[in-house]
């Protein structure tokens, strides 16, 4: 059942369409095991926008102030996709490998432990 | 002649009951529309049992007793400068949370009460309904009388009911009553009459009167009493309702228990605010979440639950999931306010050396080990001139609207995340309990009003996050948000104690 509702058929107006971000997408990032960001971040990003320029701008300002933000090897990071293992490629769009609206995009820094390697 | 005076029975048996009347050349269907669709049958109204005893002329002289004296007390607070007697200005941060995230909850419960009021076809629970939706509203009142003595002498009370219905971390409390007032009649008395008044009242009024009695807050714990009899009415109610429903028909067990399943995880998510409250923001600790929750739920829900079986109601789901959390949540619920201090309405800190050992014993198993070093973190940040204020905005949770900082009780290092695709479109939750009330019913959550991304889509103001904290949320920024260091409150705090 997709609602009790006193009318038969009632559909609920979806809040969340990409078509209200006004080009964007919205893109969650998280840093796995990193707790000193309580949650992942919301970011509105264009389809386009190739992986390259998401590491390159949007995780410094998603991560950059953890200390050991400037110690992360992109090249070691392992990648999740909506909870599937990921390989971004670097000069490929968000939309052209899979990242879609409300896509969830979670990485693990194997050598870094966070701070006092308590996963903070 | 002189009139006859009625004896009580039948004043009760006139002023209630014989309230009611048949419908003769109108369709009982037409006139409560509300009462069948959910699937609850009501085989015979005559069966339940008025849960007040109350008749309205008795219950304006009651209830105008009670207010006689509490003014009374709210005047000699006023005038004996009662804010002065607190424990320091971090306490008043706690009145803050409260009255902008469970005052207008009074309100809400004074609506929905009214509403479902109307809808049931059975007069006992008519005039019940109605009486409780006059308590609440008597309830926000007097929460608002008691606390304006503390908006003159302190910043971020200002617009309580408007950041009510517009700032981020109270679209949580204010989307639970949303959710049980769209639901129908008795979902809503199951979700707000059973599970919130009987089973979680206690764990959210308890703790803040006692807060407020340790740490020299009169006017809180003078409302706290005032209310005190009304909720043991609205307590026989919830349980009223829940047996007359289990009583009158073996079809509605699935569905109550259902709706319990929903509301108590509904409820424990809500209740976050008051673990983090008690943990955190208290100068005087009253007793930790950990142990509220083992005396409030465990305990006495615990027994209520083993009465319950034999109507075939089991323990809510996930309550081996809440049990395990209640180590946790206090403490990445305070962190999240910490380090969002900037968009919040009140102030945050780091805990006193004092504060982390009292947390460090009552949490045993986790403080250090897990949240001890996000303090130390702080602590450096701080020393080193760059208090810690998060850049952006986080992921929420599709259903309960908190950011999603719940983490896994078997690897508490991970965040818990859910996903689910409903026609195409991508949710996110921050548990299995959230995840399940989705799937239940997507056309109700798809409508989520989800204060991120209502920024993004630029329905807030903006561009920036500053013009939404200011414009937007009505906030002052720079003197409601940020560090209580430093802080106006803090400053004049100072001034009047003579503390350099």
């Amino acid at each position: 059942m997709p609602v009790y509702a006193l009318n038969p058929g009632y559909q609920g107006e979806r809040m969340d369409r990409v078509e209200n971000f006004h080009g964007n997408q919205i893109v969650y990032l998280g840093w796995d095991e990193h707790r000193m960001f309580c949650a992942a971040k919301a970011f509105p990003l264009p389809p386009s926008m190739p992986f390259a320029a998401l590491i390159e701008n949007i995780m410094p300002e998603a991560f950059g102030q953890h200390p050991e933000f400037k110690q992360i090897n992109w090249d070691s990071a392992e990648w999740l996709l909506d909870g599937e293992p990921f390989k971004p490629q670097a000069d490929v769009s968000l939309a052209d490998q899979g990242v879609g609206h409300k896509s969830l995009i979670r990485f693990k820094t194997p050598e870094l432990t966070g701070y006092q390697g308590a996963g903070v | 002649m002189a009139a006859k005076k009625l004896n009580i029975k039948d004043k009760y048996r006139l002023l209630t009951r014989d309230l009611d009347w048949e419908f003769s050349y109108e369709d009982p269907k037409q006139a409560f529309p509300y009462e069948e669709f959910e699937g609850i049958k009501i085989t015979d109204w005559s069966k339940w049992e008025d849960p007040f005893r109350l008749t309205m002329d008795s219950y304006w002289k009651y209830q105008a007793e009670k207010e006689k004296k509490l003014y009374a007390i709210f005047d000699a607070f006023s005038q004996n400068n009662g804010h002065l007697n607190v424990t320091d200005s971090r306490y008043v941060n706690a009145v803050k949370l409260f009255l902008t995230g469970v005052s207008p909850l009074e309100y809400q419960a004074y609506q929905g009460f009214a509403h479902v009021g109307r809808q049931f076809s059975g007069v006992g629970a008519r005039v019940a309904c109605q009486m409780q939706s006059l308590d609440e509203l008597r309830h926000v009142q007097t929460q608002i009388h008691a606390m304006s003595h503390y908006n003159k002498f302190f910043d971020g009370f200002q617009e309580f009911s408007h950041m009510h219905d517009r700032v981020w971390y109270l679209s949580v409390p204010r989307s639970f009553f949303c959710d049980a007032r769209s639901a129908g009649p008795f979902e809503f008395m199951i979700a707000i009459g059973f599970s919130f008044e009987y089973v979680l009242t206690n764990l959210l009024f308890v703790p803040f009167m006692s807060g407020a009695a340790h740490n020299g807050d009169m006017a809180t714990v003078t409302f706290g009493f005032s209310a005190q009899s009304d909720e043991a009415r609205h307590m026989t109610l919830g349980l009223e309702v829940i047996k007359f429903l289990l009583e009158q028909h073996e079809d509605n067990v699935p569905i109550v228990q259902k709706w319990i399943d929903k509301w108590f995880w509904r409820g424990t998510r809500l209740l976050t605010i008051v673990a983090m409250m008690m943990d955190y923001m208290l100068p005087n600790k009253v007793m930790s979440w950990k142990e509220a929750w083992e005396v409030y739920f465990e305990e006495a829900g615990g027994a209520l639950f083993k009465d319950l079986a034999r109507y075939g109601i089991r323990m809510p789901k996930y309550a081996e999931t809440i049990e395990k959390e209640k180590e946790h949540i206090s403490h990445q619920a305070w962190w999240t306010f910490y380090t969002h201090g900037h968009a919040a309405g009140f102030h945050t800190w780091i805990p006193s050396d004092e504060e982390l050992d009292w947390l460090s014993a009552q949490y045993p198993d986790t403080f250090d080990k897990y949240y001890r070093p996000m303090w130390e973190l702080a602590k450096e940040q701080e020393a080193k001139g760059e208090r810690f204020y998060t850049s952006g905005l986080p992921q929420l949770c599709q259903t309960c609207q908190i950011p999603m900082l719940f983490t896994e009780m078997d690897n508490p290092n991970q965040n818990s995340m859910r996903d689910y695709l409903y026609q195409g479109e991508r949710y996110h939750f921050c548990s299995d309990g959230c995840c399940d009330i989705f799937k239940e019913e997507p056309e109700k959550y798809v409508q989520s009003w989800l204060p991120v991304h209502q920024i993004f889509q630029g329905n807030c103001g903006g561009p920036g996050v500053g013009e939404v904290l200011s414009d937007y949320y009505r906030m002052n920024v720079g003197v409601d948000n940020m560090d209580i260091k430093g802080s106006p409150d803090e400053v004049r705090w100072n001034k009047w104690k003579g503390v350099a």
